[in-house]
């Protein structure tokens, strides 16, 4: 570590701005540019893949068919994951990693710069090549976004396309999980150990250790139905030997840890900003992190309550079933532990605070849900029901979604030096913690009295709920633009008065980020600081 | 009149949905299986214990919000650590889940126990359709949305679903079953994975292809009960929905018996010379039936994903070769040899060469279609799934 440090005190005597122009942005190497190319690319892909969302709840707003065919109805249910998952949610969350993680432990940049600039732009390169194939003979793809054989294997002319989409995707991801674990093992300031990183850092840490190990497996399950398709393998072609549920297995080996991707550094963000509110340190900040590497550990062995109606042996249902409902455990813990920080706190309410609370509450919610399926007799009436897509719903929109919001409004005034309109982001908040109501509680009733998810159209008993569940979609949907406006506004010199460098009341006990002066300079930490706060732990 | 209905909606909820759809029902249903009220027993059992920690949690995390605040001068305390409070949130849990898992696993070692069943129906998946065989008296046919609710289904088709009775859950020929008797049922699919879910039995069941699973039922109370297919299959996934009517045991029989004559009914008018036009006749509707959700009305087909009928080499070539493609089906065409009887295949086939603008002008008879279905090998499956 000594070497690297010296390296970067030698560095500061050619230190330089930003290239002039476009360029600045094509060719960067720094943190925090590549961080808001993330953050810009995903709120981006938010809103397309919202507007495909509003696609299926105009759909869906009536009985009958009245705007789209069924099949291109199923290419949107599909693109809508698609982009939400790899285009929005997993580069937002890079995107704060990029920006968060060099300032919170005191390094100069990421350690792989150049591969963090290779890593975007694969990213931009696997979201277009995914987004050209709703133009291409036969539609995009529309089996669901878990492109299960033999189902996938009848898209037309964009199946290849979609799964070297994943490929570049999936590239993307590993080698910005690299570089986060090289920054964070290799470029921390002198005292900042392990346990006394922010819980931000430690998340993504686990978050990345995750990602490279899934990424590879989903690769490999989407090349497996390439040979099958082009090459006459038969790996999942029961005719052929293989086995069509051997896919499913493979895919949620991925696809479970995957949803942890997306919700683990949710919960970083969210310990990060309770306790500058409240006013106090983050209670148990040690079985924060021994549950968050516990939530990882379990990501592995739960996989098939994903599919407990494919017909498990009962000893293969009764251990997913067990397996599972232990989830709950360390997730208690860390409901249990954002509120023991709220208790007897001094809080006070602005809109990351708002946005936070509101993540607790509906995540929780998520999570209830969650319990009920994972009794594996019970999810054999919920499973592929409007209740699952009103239970992972709320694991991501009110949780990930809402953090990201949270984490935006918390860290924008550092990064651009600009304070943000509170009384229209309290606004967009409320807008939005309502409108996110009306748009999934009910799909739980819809799920529960009998509606299958994934359907263009439906019977006329959940014809009022499906109204309503459209109301609150535009409601929200419409909503987000207010923070488009609040976010460009706040770059432009938001509401005109600069904020201080710790922004928020005694932030820089809290992190190391609100020591550096707002906004954050282009180059920081060329030294290592010699003090790191301890008010997290 | 969207803002009416809206309006008509919005009041609707105001009073409560109960009154506005008799069927309506905001939970789960309770069913007519000891099972599905097992299920629904469990159900309420979690939900009602999500209640009661969510009481708790949130009600701490309101009253702190309420008391805790700097706008009421509340000081920050700097507790930041209690092991023995972490151990007390880690056991308590734990506990809840060991009760909530011992009842959980009754149920499901119940679900699991196919033994002493009665009968034995299999139900294989088709797009978009459902077909029965009843194993012990070998009845079987083909459960496919009914007439009204596909014209109503179609986009912009003009026709309001609140007019058609069950819409989307109605079936032109339903699965029936007898009362209290202990049913196994073997599920498989002939081309992608689909799903048979029936709420008020308490359990769906995936369908896959070149693979048997198991379930069981027994109906307590007769009536009739819908479903739909649960596992994304295609376009019309959502199109093929489960109509299970349960009889008393002498009106099944009496139902078996009807199925049989019909059956030998059937077997006579293929043997029978057909005219021309009544093929057409007979073929056209076969045709709206089975090949209009992907060939179209028609018979335009879709570009890129579903060739032509009107106009197609196939159609227009020799008549062997196309009655060669509907027998044994290619990539997403399904083989219709062992969907259609030889009357209503060989009343498509020559409906298809003389309408939807073609015009070959010859026929074949069911007869002939016959010899040739006898002539396909019958599709064996390994029980190896137990």
């Amino acid at each position: 570590m000594s070497a690297v440090t010296a390296e970067h005190e030698h560095d500061e005597h050619h230190d330089h701005g930003p290239e002039k122009g476009l360029l600045r942005w094509i060719i960067t190497t720094n943190h925090k540019d590549i961080g808001t190319l993330y953050l810009l690319f995903a709120l981006a892909m938010f809103f397309v893949g919202g507007a495909m969302a509003l696609v299926i709840r105009a759909e869906l707003f009536e009985p009958g068919m009245q705007f789209v065919s069924p099949q291109f109805f199923n290419s949107m249910t599909t693109m809508h994951a698609l982009v939400m998952v790899f285009g929005a949610v997993m580069p937002a969350f890079v995107g704060f990693a990029n920006w968060q993680i060099p300032l919170m432990i005191g390094a100069p940049d990421m350690a792989l710069p150049r591969m963090n600039n290779m890593s975007f732009w694969m990213l931009v390169g696997g979201i277009l090549l995914l987004a050209s194939t709703l133009f291409m003979e036969g539609g995009a793809p529309a089996s669901g976004w878990t492109l299960y054989p033999p189902l996938v294997l009848q898209t037309g002319a964009a199946l290849p396309f979609a799964i070297f989409a994943v490929h570049m995707l999936g590239i993307s991801s590993i080698m910005g999980a690299i570089n986060i674990i090289a920054t964070i093992f290799n470029m921390r300031a002198p005292k900042m150990t392990l346990m006394k990183m922010p819980l931000f850092v430690w998340t993504w840490l686990i978050t990345a250790f995750l990602l490279i190990a899934i990424m590879p497996v989903f690769a490999g399950a989407v090349t497996m139905l390439l040979t099958d398709r082009f090459f006459d393998t038969s790996f999942f072609n029961a005719a052929g030997g293989g086995d069509p549920v051997l896919y499913q297995h493979i895919f949620w080996f991925f696809g479970h840890p995957e949803v942890y991707v997306m919700i683990l550094p949710t919960f970083g963000v969210a310990s990060t900003i309770i306790p500058v509110f409240a006013r106090k340190p983050l209670f148990g900040y040690s079985s924060m992190v021994y549950a968050t590497a516990a939530i990882a550990f379990l990501s592995f062995i739960v996989w098939a309550h994903h599919m407990f109606t494919v017909g498990m042996p009962i000893a293969g249902e009764l251990y997913f079933m067990y397996a599972t409902m232990l989830i709950a455990i360390p997730t208690g813990v860390k409901i249990f532990n954002w509120t023991a920080t709220m208790w007897q706190g001094s809080m006070t309410f602005e809109t990351p605070m708002l946005f936070s609370i509101a993540f607790v509450v509906l995540f929780t919610l998520g999570g209830f849900t969650g319990l009920m399926m994972a009794l594996a007799p019970v999810d054999f009436q919920y499973h592929d029901t409007y209740f699952i897509v009103a239970h992972f719903h709320y694991t991501l929109v009110p949780a990930s979604i809402f953090i990201l919001m949270a984490g935006g409004y918390f860290w924008l005034p550092k990064w651009t030096g600009n304070m943000y309109d509170e009384k229209l982001a309290k606004f967009h908040f409320w807008l939005s913690a309502i409108s996110v109501n009306i748009l999934f509680f009910p799909q739980h009733f819809l799920g529960l009295a009998g509606m299958p998810r994934r359907i263009p159209d439906y019977a006329v008993q959940f014809a009022d709920w499906n109204m309503v569940s459209s109301i609150g979609a535009f409601i929200f949907g419409f909503s987000q633009l207010l923070f488009l406006y609040i976010v460009i506004k706040t770059i432009k010199g938001g509401t005109g008065e600069k904020v201080s460098d710790e922004v928020w009341e005694d932030a820089h006990k809290h992190g190391l980020e609100w020591t550096l002066p707002s906004p954050v300079p282009y180059h920081t930490f060329a030294t290592p600081p010699e003090k790191i706060p301890t008010e997290h732990f | 009149m969207k803002t009416k209905q809206l309006f008509a909606s919005l009041l609707l909820m105001a009073y409560g949905l109960g009154t506005a759809q008799a069927d309506y029902t905001l939970n789960l249903m309770e069913g007519v299986t000891s099972i599905s009220k097992d299920v629904y027993g469990l159900h309420m059992l979690v939900l009602w214990v999500c209640v009661f920690i969510g009481i708790v949690v949130f009600g701490a995390m309101f009253y702190s919000i309420y008391f805790h605040r700097k706008s009421r001068g509340y000081q920050a305390s700097n507790f930041h650590e209690s092991t023995k409070v972490e151990i007390l949130w880690t056991i308590i849990p734990t506990v809840i889940l060991i009760l909530l898992a011992i009842p959980a696993t009754k149920v499901m070692l119940e679900m699991d126990d196919v033994q002493d069943s009665e009968m034995t129906i299999k139900v294989t998946g088709w797009q978009w359709k459902w077909e029965y065989e009843y194993l012990d008296s070998g009845i079987r046919f083909f459960s496919s949305l009914d007439e009204a609710s596909n014209k109503a289904r179609q986009l912009n088709s003009g026709i309001d679903p609140r007019t058609v009775p069950n819409y989307l859950l109605n079936v032109d020929k339903p699965l029936v079953v007898p009362i209290n008797t202990k049913i196994r049922f073997l599920f498989t699919a002939a081309d992608v994975i689909h799903s048979w879910w029936v709420p008020d039995l308490g359990w769906k069941k995936d369908t896959i292809p070149g693979f048997i699973n198991e379930a069981w039922t027994s109906v307590e109370k007769a009536g009739t009960y819908r479903g739909q297919c649960t596992e994304l299959c295609g376009k019309d996934h959502g199109f093929m929905p489960i109509v299970v009517i349960a009889m008393e045991k002498a009106d099944y029989a009496a139902w078996v018996a009807e199925q049989k004559s019909a059956a030998v009914e059937a077997a006579s008018a293929a043997e029978k010379d057909w005219t021309q036009e009544d093929l057409i006749a007979q073929g056209e509707k076969v045709y709206a039936n089975n090949c209009a959700s992907c060939h179209m009305a028609d018979g335009a087909g879709i570009a890129g994903t579903f060739p032509a009928v009107s106009n197609s080499p196939v159609v227009l070539g020799d008549m062997n070769a196309q009655v060669e493609l509907m027998l044994n089906g290619k990539g997403m065409m399904p083989a219709f040899g062992q969907m259609l009887d030889p009357v209503d295949f060989a009343a498509v086939a020559t409906f298809i060469r003389n309408g939807l603008g073609n015009a070959v002008g010859d026929s074949i008879q069911p007869a002939a279609i016959k010899s040739l279905q006898a002539a396909i090998p019958e599709v064996v499956y390994d029980d190896d799934d137990e």
